[in-house]
């Protein structure tokens, strides 16, 4: 009978779409110049975008793989593909890491981490790409696997560790070693998890020394290839240093011994695929640890327009403005959207949508944040917390207005309520930047301090404390030399691109717009989980942390 | 007459027992129920399950697996009877169905035998006294002298007698040692010379008889019936030319080629040798009929239903089980000869788990797959009464038979019976007959009947054992075959065209079987109203990541040329097959054999049951049933390819083809395996190679045994097999006795390894 009714309410709703007030209409002219312009220039964009992913994909290159390869060792590349169930997603997170940071080519920072299925079991993947740099650890691959731990441990996943790691880069330890986001949070955070009931696994492929040495040591569970794994505190050269001992690798901390003497190790395997394969199983013995993904309350359905519109739409020069909704058009199921206060603070948009089927708030930004503009998003995120909806951003802001009229009206201080309300709300919160995120805009429109679930950028996308126009004519006025402006200019112009940001995990990652409505679904499905939290009791079932004391709705 | 006749009509038997099982004992329980006959199976040990036991109303267990100590038990039958209260005994053929004793032994007991009268059996069953019979009683036998007269000119006088070309043979011989074959009166003496030397040499006499020589021979025979009433009627003939090992495997009916004069004669003649015997209930009277002359000769009379008769059911539309119930009751046969209709044509063919390409030598082991063609009928179709053309006083037999009846047959629908007495999963064992079923179709001309029968052969598949499907496919599609050649040399006259050289697997079934593969490991979720997009965003992996899987096939053929025990085999060649998993659910395939490589792009591929994958490569949609046999799961994985995967596909459009393809094990796995391996005793333990039967064990506990010393003999489908000691040593266990039936891979003797 509940089929039945699904279906009655479903064909309902298909045959209710053409004429429904929240279907929302595409009045944009896809023959224009003006968007064809648009689109030619995203297109190109988005093109130089996936050559440089392209690039980084390679890892250390050719010659690095086929030395992986001649000791019979699978690539990073090939490990996970082997680890993850075929035919299923992979949310791969944060490709450009380290891109033109540092002199070296660190390519994605020599880390591959992600959201992928094993087993059946949504899991997050750290991967050492060993052909960068023998995988050792620069300050962002420090960044980038404390960023993955903190993915699973907001998500509550589970963590597979694909271990192939020299340790930190000594040059770097400064900037890797002592601080509290540094290499020891990464052990902090096994810790942490496995406390929480978050599985953590490690499957030790190659040299695992020193600090590395603890990431097989502190998982729940982990295995090592025969032959080819090994974990010590202090390789061959450093144990003849510190007691004279002489000893070759396989003894001092090879698989048979791991696994037969010390029991630092838990399974012994034969090969590369071996390993993984037997990772595989273990996932699929997690039992409930971890928590459940809850369906989505209602069938998903594709958005009325193509995605691919988004390019033309958007466009790549922020000053010319465009209007959000044509952009939640092509993102939202049935390209219907529930708008709240439609006719009050036009400049940012809120409303109630589903993405792949979950439930969504949706803040949008369609101009300057003016006062009534604050109160009205304010309202609406109070709304969301208070039903337990999760929120999304999408950013295209320059920021809350300024002027004696502006501060008159107090922008300060209702500005200050949106921020607050970005900050306290008890729901995941998710952030896509499509055009620009300026100063305070950034605050209230959830960028990185306000921990989102995640925050992605478009390829046009531009992060920085104030936009281009006004930081030229703020230089002019406060500068005392006219030289320094356009090298400060071009400065802050270029550190406020995607690409610098991406390298430097500001965001989760730069993603193309037509795959935005996949990579949210993704997203809010890891939100909707089922999951038990310590010391709550058997009513402690809640789909996200938080306690839910939260704050009542109150009208702006 | 027949009406008054019918007013006195016996009553059937209350219940009978099938003595037999398979196919046979199903046959004789279905006609039984439709009849509202009880019956009452019997069934050895192993059979407990098997399907005639299912089927019948009662069954009891006459003892362990051998026939000898089960179905061979005519003491066993008759106390069943008496437990049951069975009145009567079907014996099916085989088994007890020709065993004179038996059926005296039944009727002491008062019990009826669904057969001939016992001295019937006996005088069919001596070839001599048959012939004696039969050339009294004017039937033709093939001509000859088989007297003590020796003179060389006397035997080329008889030989002229005869006929050339004629056969020289050595009264005691056998095995083709002192034959010759004579074309000529000129050739004669030295043929006779070189004949009676041979003779002398290998038999101590150089005594020789002179026979017709029949170049190309054809097995026809006629299928009669007789009452008790004295009346006999025959239902045609079948031809049953096409044979291997001496044993039909294709059978029709009717006979091609003959004429209605021939047709005529040999029925007559099959009546009269009846008759010669005060024959009773359903016989066959097999002749030799030689192609070149037209001419036929009596061979001998099978006293029993036989395995072929459901093809004469086709065409009369009669059913034979019913008409010996009929007899067996006392009454008078349903119809007169004139009443007996001729309708269409039909053919039988015979699944034997067999290797065809091995000399056809029986096959064992577990069937993990049968899907077979739907049935149309289970019984014959039923063709229109004829009506009798009875005239005044001529209704004789030779009358009737000279006109011949037969019922205009283009409106005749195609039919197909199955005959089958086992269902899978289950096991060809190694005590019984290797037949799995028969396929029997009838249409209205051969052609048609051919062609129904080779589309239901394509649509027969079989995994787990090997069988004659495809051979039998070939055979229904061999041009002279066709045209209706047929003699008893045909498989050996054609076995090139029967046998072609195998194909290498083709491309597009290499990537169906990939698709397979990666399909089964991995189902692609069928999403729901509600999958999370972590389900129904297949294959969504985003910046660039493609889930490429590589898959080794190697080809079974290859593999299998490595005997066991003996050195590795060569080197199977590796064909990889690579798999991409685009989002969408499509897949890009590529094909790497050593004659290059063949890319399928956007395959959308889906699997419809665990055994049917649905693929479109390169526009054209194929639905093909692929079958995995996985290794038995306590074999440690190994190179050898039965400790590997094999993939049967049945291709789509491959005629019935089925290629055989092994996955490798992984080679951590292998590597497991191995450990395995040299643990247990070193390599000198000898498993069972196959299920088999213990024979005889030739060591015990303690013995010294020197490598290539016999241990075991195992027999398996009537085939001998001598395990030896791969090494020297002491034996340290023996797993095994004498009679015991022994699953594949049992450890049957261990041993000691001799300290170097």
């Amino acid at each position: 009978r509940t089929m039945l009714h699904r279906s009655l309410q479903h064909s309902a709703r298909h045959a209710r779409r053409a004429y429904h007030a929240s279907v929302l209409p595409s009045l944009i002219s896809t023959s224009s110049p003006e968007f064809t312009a648009k689109s030619q220039a995203m297109d190109a964009l988005v093109a130089e975008f996936e050559a440089k992913v392209a690039a980084a994909r390679q890892g250390g290159g050719a010659k690095a793989a086929e030395r992986m390869r001649s000791k019979g060792k699978k690539l990073p590349r090939e490990r996970l593909a082997l680890l993850l169930d075929p035919h299923t997603p992979f949310l791969e997170l944060s490709q450009l890491a380290a891109h033109d940071v540092y002199s070296d080519n660190v390519p994605g920072a020599g880390l591959i981490t992600g959201i992928g299925r094993i087993s059946g079991r949504e899991c997050v993947v750290v991967v050492n790409d060993a052909t960068v740099k023998g995988g050792s650890y620069y300050p962002l691959t420090v960044k980038k696997h404390i960023r993955a731990q903190e993915v699973a441990r907001e998500h509550g996943l589970p963590c597979v560790y694909v271990v192939e790691s020299g340790g930190a880069a000594l040059p770097h330890q400064a900037n890797v070693f002592p601080d509290k986001e540094h290499f020891g949070r990464i052990f902090y955070n096994m810790a942490q998890m496995s406390a929480l009931g978050i599985p953590q696994i490690a499957i030790v492929h190659g040299i695992s020394v020193a600090g590395g040495a603890y990431v097989p040591a502190m998982a729940d569970e982990n295995i090592i290839v025969r032959e080819q794994g090994r974990i010590f505190l202090a390789g061959p050269p450093l144990v003849k240093a510190a007691t004279g001992e002489v000893v070759d690798e396989e003894t001092l901390g090879g698989g048979m011994m791991h696994s037969s003497e010390s029991g630092v190790t838990d399974h012994l395997a034969r090969d590369d695929e071996h390993a993984i394969a037997i990772a595989r199983g273990i996932v699929g013995d997690l039992g409930t640890a971890g928590g459940r993904m809850l369906p989505p309350p209602q069938p998903a359905e594709d958005p009325v327009y193509p995605a691919h519109e988004l390019h033309g739409i958007v466009g790549t020069d922020l000053k010319q403005a465009f209007d959000m909704r044509d952009v939640i058009a092509r993102m939202v199921d049935g390209s219907r959207f529930r708008e709240f206060k439609k006719e009050y603070g036009s400049t940012i948009v809120t409303g109630f949508a589903n993405i792949h089927g979950y439930p969504v708030g949706i803040v949008a930004n369609n101009g300057i944040l003016f006062s009534q503009s604050a109160l009205k998003a304010t309202h609406f995120i109070e709304l969301c917390s208070q039903r337990q909806i999760p929120l999304l951003f999408l950013v295209n802001v320059t920021g809350y207005m300024v002027g004696s009229k502006a501060e008159k009206g107090g922008i300060a201080k209702d500005g200050a309520k949106m921020v607050r309300a970005v900050a306290c709300a008890d729901v995941p919160k998710f952030t896509v930047i499509v055009g620009g995120s300026y100063g305070a805009g950034n605050y209230g429109m959830c960028g990185r301090a306000y921990s989102p679930r995640f925050l992605w950028m478009w390829p046009n996308a531009k992060v920085s404390v104030m936009g281009p126009g006004q930081l030229s004519q703020v230089m002019a006025q406060v500068s005392k030399d006219p030289t320094k402006h356009s090298t400060l200019k071009d400065e802050i112009e270029e550190q406020s691109t995607a690409l610098y940001a991406s390298a430097r995990l500001w965001d989760d990652g730069i993603i193309k717009p037509v795959d935005t409505r996949d990579t949210l679904g993704l997203a809010l499905s890891l939100s909707a989980r089922e999951r038990r939290l310590p010391g709550s009791g058997s009513s402690g079932l809640t789909t996200w942390d938080g306690d839910r004391k939260g704050f009542g709705v109150f009208r702006m | 007459t027949v009406a008054d006749s019918l007013s006195v009509r016996n009553a059937h038997f209350d219940k009978i027992l099938i003595a037999n099982r398979g196919e046979i004992a199903c046959r004789v329980i279905r006609t039984a129920k439709k009849l509202g006959i009880k019956t009452v199976a019997v069934y050895s040990e192993v059979d407990a399950d098997s399907m005639h036991v299912q089927l019948a109303d009662e069954a009891y267990c006459i003892g362990p697996a051998p026939s000898a100590d089960s179905y061979l038990r005519g003491d066993k039958i008759v106390e069943i009877c008496k437990r049951s209260g069975a009145q009567a005994v079907h014996p099916g053929y085989g088994f007890l169905s020709e065993n004179a004793k038996f059926a005296e032994l039944l009727a002491q007991e008062g019990i009826v035998f669904i057969g001939p009268p016992a001295n019937a059996i006996v005088s069919m069953g001596s070839k001599s006294e048959s012939k004696k019979i039969m050339e009294n009683a004017s039937v033709p036998v093939v001509p000859g002298y088989h007297g003590k007269n020796q003179d060389p000119d006397f035997l080329l006088e008889q030989a002229k007698k005869i006929g050339f070309p004629v056969l020289i043979k050595a009264v005691h011989g056998g095995g083709g040692k002192g034959m010759r074959t004579v074309f000529s009166a000129d050739e004669f003496h030295s043929a006779l010379e070189s004949a009676q030397r041979e003779s002398l040499k290998s038999f101590s006499s150089p005594e020789v008889l002179v026979e017709k020589y029949i170049t190309t021979p054809r097995h026809v025979e006629v299928q009669i019936f007789s009452d008790t009433l004295g009346n006999t009627v025959c239902l045609w003939e079948r031809d049953c030319s096409v044979q291997r090992r001496n044993q039909k495997i294709i059978e029709e009916a009717p006979a091609p080629g003959l004429s209605e004069e021939v047709r005529g004669r040999l029925g007559e003649k099959a009546v009269e040798a009846a008759r010669a015997v005060g024959y009773r209930g359903a016989g066959t009277v097999e002749f030799i009929f030689d192609c070149d002359s037209g001419e036929f000769y009596f061979m001998e009379m099978n006293t029993r239903l036989q395995v072929e008769h459901p093809v004469t059911e086709m065409i009369t539309g009669l059913d034979l089980v019913e008409w010996q119930l009929e007899v067996a009751a006392g009454n008078p046969l349903p119809l007169k000869q004139s009443q007996i209709p001729l309708v269409g044509h039909a053919f039988e063919a015979r699944i034997y788990a067999e290797n065809p390409r091995r000399d056809f030598l029986p096959d064992s082991g577990d069937v993990v797959h049968l899907s077979t063609p739907e049935p149309t009928h289970i019984f014959a179709p039923s063709l229109p009464p004829v009506e009798s053309v009875e005239t005044a006083a001529t209704s004789t037999t030779t009358e009737a038979l000279s006109r011949t009846v037969h019922i205009p047959s283009p409106a005749i629908a195609p039919s197909l019976r199955l005959e089958q007495g086992f269902t899978a999963p289950g096991t060809i064992g190694v005590f019984y007959d290797p037949m799995i079923a028969k396929l029997v179709v009838h249409a209205s001309t051969r052609n048609e009947a051919l062609r129904v029968l080779r589309k239901a052969l394509e649509e027969y598949k079989v995994v787990g054992v090997n069988t004659n499907v495809e051979f039998l496919r070939a055979l229904a599609g061999h041009e002279s075959f066709e045209k209706g050649d047929v003699e008893t040399g045909f498989i050996k006259k054609h076995y090139d065209s029967l046998f072609p050289t195998t194909t290498e697997p083709s491309p597009e079934v290499l990537a169906q079987a990939a698709l397979f593969v990666v399909l089964r490991d991995h189902p692609v979720s069928t999403p729901s109203a509600l999958s999370s997009p972590w389900t129904s965003l297949v294959s969504r992996r985003f910046g660039g990541d493609v889930y490429n899987r590589t898959i080794v096939f190697e080809n079974a053929e290859d593999a299998a040329e490595g005997t066991e025990g003996e050195a590795e085999a060569k080197d199977p060649e590796r064909i990889v097959v690579h798999v991409k998993s685009l989002s969408g659910g499509l897949f890009d395939v590529s094909v790497q054999t050593r004659h290059g490589e063949t890319v399928y792009n956007d395959v959308r591929a889906q699997l419809l049951s665990p055994t049917t994958l649905s693929s479109t490569l390169a526009s054209k949609s194929l639905r093909t049933t692929i079958v995995s046999q996985p290794p038995p799961a306590s074999l440690p994985a190994s190179r050898a390819p039965n400790a590997n995967e094999r993939l049967h596909v049945f291709a789509a459009d491959g005629a019935g083809r089925k290629t055989t393809l092994v996955l490798p094990a992984p080679g951590w796995l292998v590597s497991l395996g191995s450990d395995v391996l040299s643990a247990s005793a070193g390599g000198a333990t000898l498993k069972a190679p196959m299920p088999s039967v213990v024979v005889e064990v030739k060591v015990r506990v303690g013995q010294a045994v020197e490598k290539g010393d016999p241990v075991v003999v195992l027999e398996s489908m009537k085939t001998e097999t001598v395990l030896r000691a791969r090494k020297s040593g002491v034996v340290r266990s023996v797993g095994c006795a004498k009679g015991e039936m022994v699953p594949e891979g049992k450890v049957l003797v261990d041993f000691e390894e001799e300290a170097k």
